[in-house]
């Protein structure tokens, strides 16, 4: 079977010294993202691209997942230690796993944890191996038709699948397309919303505005919240589960890890949707489900597992349809495109190494989570305590840098700043600033696909639903908004998110 | 600017579709629209700028009639401040060089929070960041940021190092 060979080719390419470096460097600065208060994964994300520009692609797509699915361990960290959860994904982990840490189980809640993600890993490095191929090479038929409703399909479910706002993200999603257009018209050479400034023919980097809409922005939000953070345990001990403990975790880890797979392979689902959806399901299902919300350890076990399967999966549509699912995602396609690969289904038949590498590597990266982040439990405890104003002009000062070395040009700091202030406007009037990134990102792909679809069939907007499977597509993404707008599916939507 | 509207929330957003929508179909006029089958640069944006313009109608009408909440207290001052700062940075990175430029980004940006005064470890603190960001990016990454800048370039005879 292919299988093994894929997987042989990957382990050979992440195990490589320099690989498995970067991939060290990336989980430790994802948990330590995790871990810090006020500092997101886009925006850590969005100021380590242009360090890697330098790096070969593969070593680079490695350090930025790292970031990604490290920033599950450490945000669950700070849920379970200080109740603030350290991102959206381990908000739910908070309920339970802070009540375990005040019950003097600390240890074990974030044993618990970090086993059910090392869990989740494993599974999912499997299924991405053997379901992605056959996605990539299905996608490999679609005409410029199939794309472009595709693409609109991708968009309307991570609207509909994200918190906030239907009508706003769709605003937001169409500023982010417009966004997209700005500088040289590939097909005309013509020079669109260039202003006359020489700076915006090459268009705006995304890197750009993912700093300013998600650094810049959110400091000036989080610096009028401010909100103490106390820590409630100061020692950790006690961290292997007893049998007791293995006996209630393992169901719910395993339902945890099948629930966040699925859901994390849908746009705009990824991690923090598969933590509720289990956290959810295992407050129906468990036999303990009194104890919930008081220190139940399946409420853990079952949430860490799915956002580790969800943040992990999100990675599929990503790598092999070139959809963006989050925000991640789509500074991960930007840097692909950086570095001179197209994104899309071609990626695993003409970059076998980098595709089996970054997938691999995962596995890798999971475990290299489990053995640094137990250990390194003190480290961690003392970066959760680090004052904000301490942190955020130190994240204003690699932003900075970041963006100059871009192009080497002031203009996109000043860039920047602008993004800042559109950002938390915005941010005010509840427009979220994932929709606009992930428009902004396949506004020019979207444009070329549309023009080469009307092209062939003469200006025909039929050949859209001509062809089956972009009638398909189309349709799937009526129907997602149509459900969306009708009230009762429209309020089970608020209530997922308000778990509590 | 509280708005008399049961959704000012909804009502702004609209407004900014609107006029972000019209200013685009505004800018789509100079450039060639072609046809359905044959796409010039204006058509994919023109169609966008309708549909934007059309979500902000949407928004705004939405915004008269259901009730939103109203808009939070903005916070202002912390936000011009750090948008101050990292301008001041970009401002000054050319002329003054990227050690005053970090110097200003860092001071500025640091007097927004509550917590700031005149701490002698955290002035150590900014001494050695400012000399990390030399090392690391300009001299061990080779970003071509400007230790001293076009003003303090003189000094570059004492320190040619710093060049």
């Amino acid at each position: 079977m292919d299988l093994f060979a894929n997987l042989a080719l990957g382990f050979s390419t992440s195990l490589s010294f320099t690989n498995l470096a970067y991939c060290f460097v990336g989980v430790f600065l994802g948990t330590a993202v995790g871990v810090l208060p006020g500092l997101g994964v886009p925006a850590t994300v969005a100021m380590l691209l242009p360090a890697t520009f330098v790096l070969p692609p593969v070593s680079a797509l490695i350090m930025l997942a790292g970031i990604f699915y490290g920033a599950q361990y450490g945000g669950s960290t700070t849920s379970i230690l200080v109740n603030l959860p350290g991102e959206t994904s381990s908000v739910i982990t908070a309920l339970d796993g802070h009540q375990m840490a005040r019950q003097g189980k600390a240890g074990r809640a974030l044993a618990t944890s970090a086993i059910g993600s090392f869990f989740a890993g494993t599974v999912c490095t499997l299924l991405m191996a053997m379901f992605a191929p056959p996605l990539g090479a299905m996608a490999l038929e679609f005409g410029p038709a199939e794309y472009f409703s595709l693409m609109v399909l991708g968009l309307v479910a991570s609207i509909v699948l994200a918190s906030g706002s239907i009508l706003h993200a769709l605003g937001m999603v169409v500023i982010g397309l417009l966004l997209g257009l700005v500088g040289t018209d590939v097909n005309s050479g013509a020079q669109r919303f260039a202003l006359g400034i020489s700076e915006l023919i090459d268009g705006i980097n995304f890197v750009v505005i993912a700093m300013g809409m998600f650094g810049l922005g959110e400091i000036a939000a989080n610096l009028q919240n401010a909100d103490t953070r106390e820590l409630t345990v100061k020692k950790v001990t006690g961290l292997w589960p007893d049998r007791e403990d293995w006996k209630r975790i393992w169901a719910p880890i395993l339902r945890g890890t099948a629930l966040g797979s699925v859901l994390g392979l849908l746009p705009g689902g990824g991690a923090a949707l598969a933590s509720f959806g289990a956290y959810a399901l295992e407050k129906k299902v468990s036999k303990n489900r009194a104890q919930f919300g008081k220190g139940a350890i399946e409420g853990v076990a079952a949430p860490e597992a799915a956002n580790n399967a969800g943040a992990q999966m999100s990675f599929v549509p990503m790598l092999t349809l070139g959809i963006p699912a989050n925000p991640v995602m789509a500074l991960m396609i930007g840097a692909m495109v950086i570095q001179g690969i197209q994104p899309g289904p071609g990626v695993i038949t003409e970059q076998p190494a980098l595709f089996w590498g970054v997938v691999v590597s995962m596995w890798t990266g999971n475990v290299i989570l489990l053995v640094l982040n137990l250990p390194l439990i003190g480290l961690w405890v003392k970066m959760i305590s680090v004052p904000y104003h301490f942190l955020y002009p130190m994240i204003l000062v690699f932003c900075a840098i970041g963006v100059f070395s871009l192009s080497n040009a002031t203009f996109d700091v000043h860039l920047m700043v602008l993004f800042g202030l559109v950002g938390y406007v915005f941010k005010k009037l509840d427009c979220e600033p994932a929709p606009m990134l992930l428009g902004f990102i396949l506004g020019p792909m979207m444009e070329e696909y549309l023009r080469r679809a009307l092209l062939l069939s003469m200006g025909d907007p039929m050949t859209l639903v001509n062809s089956p499977l972009s009638a398909i597509l189309l349709a799937i993404a009526a129907i997602l908004l149509v459900l969306v707008l009708l009230p009762a599916f429209g309020k089970t939507r608020e209530e997922a998110f308000q778990e509590n | 600017m509280q708005l008399r509207a049961a959704g000012p929330k909804d009502v702004w957003a609209g407004l900014i579709y609107i006029a972000f929508g019209g200013g685009v179909f505004w800018a789509t006029l100079s450039y060639r629209l072609g046809t359905a089958g044959r796409m010039g640069p204006g058509y994919f944006p023109r169609v966008l700028a309708l549909i934007l313009v059309t979500i902000g109608v949407i928004s705004l009408v939405r915004g008269f009639i259901v009730r939103g909440t109203p808009v939070g207290e903005m916070a202002w001052k912390p936000l011009a401040t750090i948008s101050l700062s990292a301008a001041l940075f970009g401002l000054l990175l050319e002329r003054a060089g990227l050690m005053v430029a970090l110097a200003a980004l860092v001071l500025v940006s640091a007097s927004a929070s509550k917590e700031f005064r005149w701490d002698p470890k955290a002035l150590v603190g900014l001494v050695g960041l400012i000399a990390f960001c030399v090392l690391a990016f300009v001299k061990g990454l080779g970003v071509p940021l400007p230790i001293l800048g076009s003003w303090l370039e003189p000094l570059a005879v004492m320190a040619p190092w710093l060049r």
